[in-house]
């Protein structure tokens, strides 16, 4: 008995002299901050968007995208029990600009993650500074220099397909449906001759052929002289068309066409952020383009693109609630809703709490194998081919009926699928 | 003793930048890496535009011309460091001596127009043939192409602090070589063709030689700024070969002071900070950048070091 009082008065003494102790150290600058860490402490993710330079239309609608997101996954509890703190800053769609960027999140802001870069020159500059700042970078592009082993351990596109699988699993359904002679218009740099290349080998792989390759010079404003080297035994002209001159060479491609046209296939970077009910876009009724993610919402829609059009500002018709004449780039910017959401898997399966944890967050990503339609992936399913640090999806061929854009086929994500070029980057050092 | 006290205050000067990297911050010693490679190309600019007085619109073919000269090799034909750096600078020299015969035969507004006509067909060839300079999207160079081994020292361009000393000695170099162009004879003949080109060919001096003499030292410095970029950041694009690119030098030349040695190296640095600062507030900060600039021209147009040696320093070179 009298042990147990003893034990007792020597519990409560002690137990008043840790508490003093432990408020004394809670009180001290370093201990709290250590507590925070543990605890409540943001976890810190670097967004490089494009505000300004020509990639400013994406750059503001990733923006919006990223914004919404994130204010959805605090609301729901942040990641492990930890809010997300965004910090945006403007790369203004400059490698240079890029790689200052990343330094700067990587060394003032100290982020735990880097995420949303989309244009592929501003990814290709600032890529090899992540590897070797060891941030985790995670592209919001279709560059498909990630999937062909040029970067780097650090360096993901987890939510978003690449050129070569997206054009790549355009050209059995073109040559089914549309026409075999085809006539490729494409700008005449590295972007456009991805599409020549990748679409040239997919289309004679299909029994097709390249009628006629009409390069664009990236300085051009007027396109009408170029028109008349569509040979006349083309079926189908396949266009894609990225930057400020994009309008003036749709309306002249419709101008020099007229009523007696051959199919029409485009990319929608053609037309991405440009309202159909423009100005002599009238002739593009009838024409197909492709969508990452159906801009118009379709029959059928499913609850996750319901939701996720509903939480990120955006209308059925994929322009802004607030503004109807103010067009999305719904086609691309999903990318970014669902890279968060990997992040935050990803950093749930390691049990993420600081940078120290950088390792397991990219072991956790790599050991990841797919991710099915739903709330965190509304633009559909998703094989990740960890080798390649790469996801593979499905794309959507639209047609242009009553100005707007009615998804005609799905693709397969085997359509896409092509041989790992590149070294295995799960074999490269962390 | 004039002498001394110049060679003095660049001497100072390079010491400081040298020793900031023990008391400046992460972010800013990576930045400050940055900003003294883009100081070599801005001091080969100037000795250019700010001594001989000739206005260049297209340096951006210089730089580019170091920059894919280096990582060209280093992409395609794996040579190691040493010897794709001097690629690069083989690669400006012979491209800026090319031009230079040609444009210099030109002056004034014809000649602006000449070396951006250039550099804008430089550009384009990069954009055109993109199966080897990778275009637009450029190409990253693997990890392999940045170290290599100085009577068995490794030196790794990736490493931070390897990369800052690196760039302190490029810089070191350029303005020595820039010293040694503006201090000698021949750096007087240049300003004195800025003045009156007429006049120095009156009396006896040949021109369009020292003309080309500065053409292709500019030219080099610029390539040579190229080269270590390319090589120290793992990426060239054409991008980098733009026009935007022999702007920037030029704003960066403006700021600092034109015809003052160290005026381009004040003027990357604070342009840097203040896209960089001006950034974190406002969207529109290429505005601010403009307005400042504006200011600028309307009340320091000779640039901050032309100020300080007009009202101060008759002396700084």
């Amino acid at each position: 008995m009298t042990d147990g009082v003893n034990q007792a008065r020597v519990s409560r003494r002690t137990a008043l002299k840790g508490l003093g102790i432990g408020a004394a150290m809670a009180a001290a600058p370093g201990f709290v901050r250590y507590a925070q860490a543990q605890s409540s402490a943001p976890i810190r993710l670097g967004a490089p968007f494009h505000r300004t330079g020509i990639g400013a239309s994406y750059g503001r609608w990733y923006e919006q995208v990223a914004t919404a997101c994130v204010n959805l996954i605090n609301s729901e509890g942040g990641i492990n029990g930890r809010p997300i703190e965004l910090i945006v800053e403007d790369d203004g769609t400059d490698p240079q600009r890029g790689t200052e960027v990343i330094e700067k999140f990587a060394a003032e802001h100290k982020v735990d993650v880097v995420f949303g870069h989309l244009f592929s020159h501003v990814v290709a500059a600032t890529a090899p500074r992540a590897g070797e700042l060891k941030i985790p970078y995670l592209v919001c592009s279709e560059g498909h220099q990630t999937a062909a082993g040029a970067f780097n351990r650090y360096t993901f596109q987890p939510g978003i397909t690449d050129v070569k699988a997206q054009v790549i699993s355009m050209a059995p359904w073109i040559s089914q449906n549309l026409g075999r002679k085809v006539t490729i218009i494409f700008p005449d740099y590295a972007f456009g001759h991805d599409h020549r290349d990748y679409f040239s080998q997919a289309i004679e792989a299909q029994g097709g052929e390249v009628s006629a390759l009409i390069p664009i010079p990236p300085t051009e404003t007027s396109f009408t002289r170029y028109f008349p080297q569509i040979p006349s035994d083309t079926e189908v002209i396949y266009h894609v068309m990225v930057g400020p001159g994009v309008l003036t060479f749709v309306k002249e491609l419709g101008e020099h066409l007229g009523s007696r046209r051959p199919e029409l296939f485009g990319f929608i970077d053609s037309i991405e952020a440009v309202d159909l009910a423009s100005p002599q876009l009238e002739f593009l009724e009838g024409t197909y383009f492709w969508e990452g993610h159906p801009r118009y919402a379709q029959p059928g829609q499913s609850e996750f693109d319901r939701f996720y059009r509903a939480t990120v500002g955006v209308d059925e018709n994929g322009a802004s609630v607030d503004d109807p004449r103010d067009v999305s780039t719904y086609a691309h910017m999903f990318s970014v809703w669902e890279t968060l959401f990997v992040i935050k898997q990803a950093m749930e399966m390691a049990d993420y709490q600081g940078p120290e944890q950088k390792a397991a967050f990219i072991e956790a990503l790599e050991s990841i194998e797919s991710w099915p339609e739903s709330r965190e992936h509304p633009q559909g399913e998703k094989i990740f081919n960890a080798a390649m640090h790469q996801c593979f999806g499905h794309q959507y061929i639209s047609r242009v009926e009553g100005g707007r854009l009615n998804v005609v086929h799905t693709t397969a994500i085997e359509d896409g699928l092509y041989e790992q070029e590149g070294p295995d980057y799960r074999e490269m050092p962390l | 003793m004039t002498a001394a006290r110049v060679v003095g205050l660049h001497v100072l000067v390079l010491a400081l930048l040298f020793a900031a990297q023990f008391v400046v911050s992460d972010y800013d010693q990576l930045t400050l890496t940055r900003m003294m490679v883009l100081a070599v190309y801005a001091v080969g600019y100037n000795l250019l535009f700010g001594y001989a007085g000739l206005l260049s619109l297209g340096h951006a073919l210089f730089f580019g011309a170091g920059l894919y000269g280096a990582g060209l090799a280093a992409y395609h034909f794996e040579a190691g460091v040493p010897l794709a750096f001097v690629a690069g600078l083989a690669a400006s020299l012979l491209v800026s001596l090319l031009i230079g015969l040609i444009a210099l035969r030109t002056r004034g507004v014809s000649f602006m127009i000449v070396t951006m006509m250039f550099a804008q067909a430089g550009f384009l060839a990069l954009l055109y043939f993109s199966r080897w300079t990778g275009g637009d999207q450029g190409l990253p160079l693997p990890a392999a192409a940045r170290s290599f081994t100085v009577a068995g020292l490794t030196i790794d361009l990736a490493d931070a602090g390897t990369r800052y000393n690196v760039a302190v000695a490029l810089l070191a170099v350029a303005i020595g070589i820039g010293l040694l162009v503006v201090m000698r004879p021949g750096g007087r003949v240049l300003v004195a063709i800025r003045e009156n080109e007429e006049r120095t060919r009156m009396l006896g001096y040949d021109v369009f030689a020292h003309k080309l003499k500065a053409f292709v030292i500019s030219g080099g410095l610029s390539g040579a700024a190229g080269a270590a970029y390319g090589l120290m950041f793992a990426y060239i694009g054409a991008t980098f070969a733009s026009i935007q690119y022999s702007i920037e030098v030029l704003l960066f030349t403006l700021l600092g002071g034109a015809g003052t040695l160290l005026g381009p190296v004040l003027g990357t640095i604070l342009m840097f900070y203040l896209i960089d600062k001006a950034s974190e507030v406002t969207s529109a900060y290429l505005l601010v950048v403009g307005f400042v600039l504006v200011g600028l021209i309307l009340w320091f147009p000779k640039g901050i070091l032309g100020t300080v040696r007009d009202r101060w320093a008759r002396w700084l070179p």
